[in-house]
C-alpha cells in the first residue's frame, strides 16, 4: 500500500466518526471537551457555528453521529452526542454578545428565503452577516417551520425555539412572517438576486381505504394534527387511538394523544418492530409512556356506524424474502383483527409539494415531480433559485436542512460574487500536537469502560397531564461530566513519523487494542489479513507508513484505535505523536472565496 | 513509561486458546521501566508464548532476582505465582521451589548483572544440576538502574553512552550454559519476536535447564553507534542458525515444510519443534560444534541467534535424585512420617 497521506483533510476527518457522519459536520469531540471544562458558552458557540441550532437539536436531532461513535466498537452505547449538545445549550452564559453583528453595510445584493424553517435560517445565518439583504417568507407567524409546527412541545419547548430563530432574526433579517408565497413566477419577477426554496414536505400523506371518507371526522392527517395541536387549534382526543404508522410523526402523535385525552393509545405498523422507521429512542420513549406499537399489521379498512368511526380492520402479515433479498409482506394466514377506536392519526409518509411553483416558471422537474437539483450547489436548472432541506431530496430531518443551508449560501455567495460555484474549496484543517510533558497531554487520554449514563425524565403522571410540560430534564452538570469523559476524543490522531522509528515494538506491546503492526509491506486486501488483529471492517482505513530500517511499514487499522495515546507515551523516540485534528467545513464568506494569498487556507 | 493502567477495552475479535482466555489474560499490571525498554517486548513475547501454549496461569511461578529485568515479572502472567528474590539468587529460589512442587512451571527471569556478575555462581550450578525451568536473561550489557555502567556481558571494545571503551572480557552467557551442560540454549533478539516466541514456548515445553540469553537494548544507556546491544547493531549482525515452530502435542502437525528443509525436534511433552535450518551445516544437537560456531561468530562480531542446542531425551534434577513424583505439598502424613521402621530401614542403610 501507498503512504497514508495525512495532509489530505479527508483522511483523518474519516477517522472522527462522528464528526464525519454529521451532516453539518460538526467538531463533536471539540465541544464535548469544553463541556467537561465547564465551558458551556464556547461548547455552545462552536455548536452554533457549525449546526445554528444546538438548543433545538440537542433535543430532537436524528443523531447520525451516535451509531457512527468510536465507543459502539467496544462498548454497547454511544457516547450521548445529541444530549451533550443540550447540555451545552442548557448551562451556557449569555452569548447574546459573542454572536455576529447585523452586517453594518449592505452589499446590495436581495436575497428572498421561502420558507422559515432550518434550511431558510441557515442560509439567512450564513448570508446576512456578509451584507445581502436576507428577506425570510414564511405562512406561519413566528420563524422555525417544522421545528415549530411538527414537533411536539413535551419534547422541545417554545421558548428554546424562539431563542434560537430570534438569534438569527436578529442578525438583521427581514423575516415576514404570516407571507405565504403563492407563485414563484411573482416572485421571479420581483427581482431578487437569488431565491432559496426550504419550504420542507409539507403534505401528509393519506391513506385511501374503504371507509376513509365516511369516518372522516375522526380520521387525521398526523403533520397536519400534530401542528394543529401546536398551535392550540386542537386540545382532545377520542380515549382510544390508533396512530397508523412507524416514523418518527407517528411517535409524536401517540405521545401527544396520550396527552389530549388518549388513554388507550396504540401503534400499528405494517413491517417489523424492527424495520420501523422512527429512531430507537423514539420508539422506547413511546413504550415508555405505555403505548404499545403493533408489527405485522395492514390497514384494511375503517368501521364506522352513522358516520362515526368505530375502529380499523388489520390484515396479519409476515415477511418474506425474494431471491435478491427483497422483502414482500404478504398474508400471514391469519383472521383479520379488528381494533376498536374513537379516533386514528395516519402518519405513514411525508410528501413533497410546490403547487406554488408554476411548471413554466423555468424550473424543471423531474419524474417524480420534484425539482432538479444539483446535489452539490443546490442550484436548481433557474441558476438563481437554489432549494435546500427536504424541499430539495424529500424528508430527512433537521441537521440535513442545516448541512443543506451551508452549501445553499457558499453557492449563492459564490456566485454573486461572479464566481464558478461548482468550485468548492477544502474545509479549513489544523493539526496540532498535544504532548504537554513526558506524560501529559491536553487531553484526557485515561480512558476505560463506562457505560452511557441516562438523560433524568420528568415523572411519567407528572408529564402526560400537560402536553407542553418538557419530559426530558436534560444531564445535570454532574452527570454531563461524566457523560462527557466518554468521549475517546477521536479527533486526537495519531501521527507516525518513521525516521524517528527504532522499531522497539513499544507501541505494538502497550496497545490495548492490538491495532499496530510492523510489517512488509503488501497489498491492502492481502495486508489486512496479516495483522496483530485481522482489520475486517472494509470502510475503515489502514494507517500506512513505510521507510523503516528495517523495510517493514507500520499498519494501523483506525477501525478500533481508541486514541488512548499510550503509543506515544511508550514511544521512546517521539515517532507517535497525538495531534488534534480540527475541521470547519467551508461556509460563505471569505474562506469559500478562491485561494489568495490574503485568505490561504491552511491544511494539515 | 506511562502512568496509566492499560485500558480493559480490548479488540473485538480477539483470539481465544484452548482455555478460553485471549492474550490480555495473561498480562500483569502496566510495566514502569522506560518507554521502548527491550525488556517490555520481552514480556508481551512471554505473554504470547503462554498465550498459545494454553497454559493456566496458576501453574506457573515466575521468579526474578534484582534489576530492570528481574521487574518485569510484575508485568506479565498478574495470576501466576511469584518470588521476587534476591540480587543473583534467583537460581537457589527456584531451584528450592522445584524441588518442593515440581508440578509447577518455572519462569526463572533474570538480567546480564543479575546472573553475569552477583549472580554468576548462582546461574552455573542451577544449569549443572538441570533444574527443569526456563531460565531467561533479559541482557542489555549495561547496569541500567545505576545509569549505565558497562555490566560482565559488555563487548571488549564496545563503547558506553559518554564514549568510554570497554576494556574487559565479555562473558558469553550462551557459550557458558553450553559448557554447563544445559539441556537447552537458544539466544534471541528483544526485537524479534518472530523468533523469541517460538524459543520461549520451545524452552517452556523443555524438561530441564532451559536458558535463553535474550539480547534486550536498553534504549536510555545502551542504544547509541558503538554500541554492540543497540537495535541497529543487533539487526545488522544478527546471524539466526534457524527459525522454529512450536507445535502443541494437541494438535496434529499441518505445516507443510519442503523435503531437506526441516528437522522434527521431540520434546518430552508430547509437542514437537520444527527447526527451519537457516545454516545447513549447524546442528543443534552437536555441543561442541555448536560452542566451536558461537566463538568462531563472536570473533568476527556476529551475533548468533535460534535454538544452538537441545539434548534428546533431556532429564532433569528430579530423575537424578529420584525424588518422589508427588509434590511435597500433596504428600500427607503418612506418607511423610513413614513411622520407626522406615527410619530404621533407611539409617541401616546408611551404614
Amino acid at each position: 500500500m501507498k503512504n497514508t497521506d495525512i495532509s489530505d483533510p479527508q483522511y483523518f476527518h474519516k477517522v472522527v466518526d462522528c464528526q464525519y457522519a454529521c451532516p453539518a459536520h460538526t467538531p463533536v469531540p471539540e465541544y464535548i471537551r469544553m463541556i467537561a471544562a465547564g465551558r458551556y458558552g464556547d461548547a455552545y458557540m462552536v455548536n452554533w457555528k457549525s449546526n445554528v441550532f444546538p438548543g433545538i437539536l440537542g433535543r430532537t436531532c436524528d443523531r447520525p453521529c451516535e451509531p457512527a461513535c468510536r465507543r459502539v466498537r467496544v462498548e454497547d452505547e454511544p457516547v450521548a452526542i445529541c444530549r451533550l449538545k443540550r447540555v451545552a445549550a442548557d448551562f451556557k452564559e449569555d452569548v447574546t454578545a459573542r454572536m455576529p453583528k447585523p452586517a453594518q453595510r449592505r452589499n446590495g445584493k436581495r436575497v428572498a428565503l421561502v420558507g422559515g424553517g432550518p434550511a431558510s435560517l441557515t442560509v439567512a445565518r450564513d448570508l446576512a452577516p456578509l451584507g445581502y439583504s436576507v428577506t425570510v417568507f414564511d405562512a406561519d407567524a413566528k420563524a422555525g417551520g417544522m421545528i415549530r409546527t411538527q414537533i411536539p412541545k413535551f419534547r422541545l419547548p417554545d421558548s428554546v425555539i424562539d431563542e434560537e430563530t430570534d438569534y438569527v432574526l436578529n442578525l438583521g433579517v427581514d423575516f415576514r412572517g404570516g407571507q405565504r408565497i403563492d407563485s414563484m413566477k411573482a416572485l421571479l419577477a420581483e427581482g431578487w438576486d437569488a431565491i432559496f426554496v426550504g419550504t420542507g414536505a409539507p403534505r401528509g400523506r393519506d391513506l385511501d381505504i374503504p371507509g376513509r371518507k365516511e369516518a372522516a371526522a375522526n380520521i387525521h392527517i398526523g403533520i397536519d394534527w400534530l401542528s394543529s395541536v401546536s398551535f392550540g387549534h386542537i386540545t382532545k382526543i377520542g380515549r382510544r387511538v390508533i396512530v397508523l404508522g412507524g416514523g418518527n410523526t407517528a411517535m409524536d402523535c401517540c405521545r401527544s394523544s396520550r396527552r389530549l385525552g388518549g388513554d388507550e393509545v396504540q401503534v400499528v405498523v405494517r413491517s417489523g418492530f424492527d424495520e420501523m422507521k422512527a429512531s430507537p429512542w423514539e420508539k422506547e420513549d413511546a413504550q415508555h409512556e405505555g403505548i404499545p406499537i403493533h408489527n405485522f399489521l395492514v390497514p384494511k379498512e375503517f368501521t364506522h356506524t352513522n358516520g362515526k368511526l368505530t375502529g380499523v380492520v388489520f390484515e396479519k402479515v409476515k415477511a418474506e424474502f425474494d431471491a435478491k433479498g427483497r422483502r414482500k409482506l404478504v398474508n400471514a394466514g391469519e383472521p383479520d383483527q379488528h381494533f376498536p377506536c374513537d379516533d386514528v392519526l395516519v402518519a405513514v409518509g411525508q410528501e413533497n409539494a410546490f403547487p406554488w411553483i408554476e411548471r413554466d416558471a423555468g424550473i424543471e422537474f423531474d419524474q417524480w415531480d420534484m425539482p432538479k437539483v444539483d446535489e452539490k450547489t443546490f442550484q436548481s436548472t433557474n441558476p438563481k433559485v437554489f432549494f435546500g432541506g427536504d424541499a430539495a431530496f424529500g424528508p430527512k430531518n433537521i441537521i440535513w436542512a442545516v448541512a443543506h443551508g451551508h452549501e445553499a449560501a457558499v453557492s449563492i455567495d459564490k456566485m454573486l460574487n461572479g464566481e464558478d460555484i461548482a468550485d468548492r474549496p477544502q474545509p479549513a484543517v489544523e493539526v496540532m500536537s498535544q504532548k504537554m510533558g513526558i506524560h501529559e497531554w491536553s487531553y484526557d487520554n485515561e480512558i476505560d469502560l463506562d457505560k452511557r449514563y441516562k438523560v433524568p425524565h420528568r415523572d411519567l403522571s407528572v408529564a402526560l397531564k400537560d402536553i407542553k410540560s418538557e419530559v426530558e430534564l436534560g444531564f445535570d452538570v454532574g452527570l454531563a461530566l461524566k457523560e462527557a469523559g466518554r468521549c475517546l476524543n477521536c479527533d486526537v490522531q495519531t501521527v507516525f513519523a518513521a525516521p524517528l522509528c527504532i522499531e522497539c515494538d513499544a507501541c505494538v506491546d502497550i496497545c490495548p487494542m492490538d491495532c499496530i503492526t510492523f510489517t512488509p509491506n503488501g497489498e491492502e486486501a492481502e495486508l489486512r489479513t496479516r495483522l496483530t488483529a485481522p482489520a475486517t471492517t472494509l470502510t475503515q482505513e489502514l494507517y500506512v507508513q513505510d521507510g523503516l530500517k528495517t523495510g517493514r511499514a507500520m499498519i494501523k487499522d483506525e477501525d478500533v484505535c481508541l486514541h488512548c495515546g499510550l503509543c506515544a507515551e511508550r514511544c521512546p523516540t517521539g515517532a507517535w505523536d497525538m495531534q488534534k485534528f480540527l475541521l470547519e467545513i467551508t461556509y460563505a464568506g471569505n474562506s469559500c472565496r478562491p485561494p489568495n494569498p490574503a485568505h490561504r487556507r491552511s491544511a494539515a | 513509561m506511562t502512568y496509566l493502567a492499560k485500558p480493559k477495552f480490548h479488540h473485538p475479535n480477539l483470539p481465544k486458546n484452548d482455555l478460553g482466555y485471549t492474550h490480555r489474560d495473561y498480562e500483569g499490571t502496566v510495566s514502569t521501566l522506560c518507554a521502548g525498554c527491550g525488556h517490555d517486548s520481552i514480556t508481551a513475547a512471554i505473554i504470547q508464548a503462554c498465550f498459545e501454549l494454553s497454559i493456566e496461569p496458576h501453574r506457573v511461578a515466575k521468579i526474578s532476582g534484582i534489576g530492570c529485568s528481574s521487574k518485569t515479572p510484575t508485568y506479565f502472567l498478574g495470576n501466576s505465582h511469584g518470588f521476587n528474590s534476591v540480587h543473583g539468587r534467583m537460581p537457589s529460589v527456584l531451584t528450592g521451589a522445584n524441588l518442593a512442587n515440581r508440578d509447577l512451571i518455572y519462569l526463572g527471569v533474570s538480567g546480564d548483572g543479575d546472573s553475569a556478575s552477583i549472580g554468576f555462581g548462582q546461574f552455573a550450578h542451577a544449569l549443572r544440576r538441570g533444574v527443569n525451568m526456563a531460565y531467561i536473561v533479559e541482557n542489555n550489557g549495561v547496569y541500567g538502574l545505576t545509569k549505565g555502567q558497562f555490566s560482565a556481558t559488555a563487548d571488549r571494545g564496545s563503547k558506553s553512552k559518554r564514549g568510554v571503551t570497554n576494556t574487559d572480557n565479555s562473558i558469553d552467557l550462551a557459550a557458558i550454559a553450553l559448557q554447563l551442560g544445559a539441556s537447552f540454549v537458544a539466544r534471541s533478539f528483544s526485537g524479534d519476536k518472530h523468533q523469541l516466541v517460538p524459543i520461549i514456548k520451545a524452552a517452556i515445553s523443555h524438561r530441564g535447564a532451559a536458558f535463553i540469553d535474550i539480547i534486550s537494548p536498553c534504549v536510555a544507556f545502551n542504544n547509541h553507534a558503538g554500541s554492540t546491544k543497540s537495535f541497529d547493531f543487533v539487526r545488522e549482525h544478527n546471524e539466526a542458525v534457524n527459525r522454529l515452530d512450536v507445535i502443541s502435542s494437541r494438535m496434529p502437525i499441518e505445516v507443510k515444510y519442503a523435503p531437506g528443509t526441516v528437522e522434527i525436534v521431540e520434546q518430552h511433552d508430547g509437542s514437537t519443534i520444527a527447526l527451519r535450518k537457516l545454516d545447513a551445516d549447524y546442528d543443534v544437537h552437536d555441543r561442541s560444534a555448536a560452542l566451536g560456531f558461537l566463538q568462531h561468530h563472536a570473533a568476527k562480531g556476529q551475533i548468533v541467534t535460534g535454538l544452538l542446542h537441545v539434548e534428546k531425551d533431556s532429564d532433569d534434577l528430579h530423575a537424578h535424585l529420584h525424588t518422589v513424583d508427588a509434590p511435597l505439598n500433596a504428600l500427607n502424613e503418612k506418607e511423610l512420617c513413614p513411622g520407626q521402621a522406615a527410619l530404621d530401614t533407611f539409617n541401616a542403610s546408611m551404614r
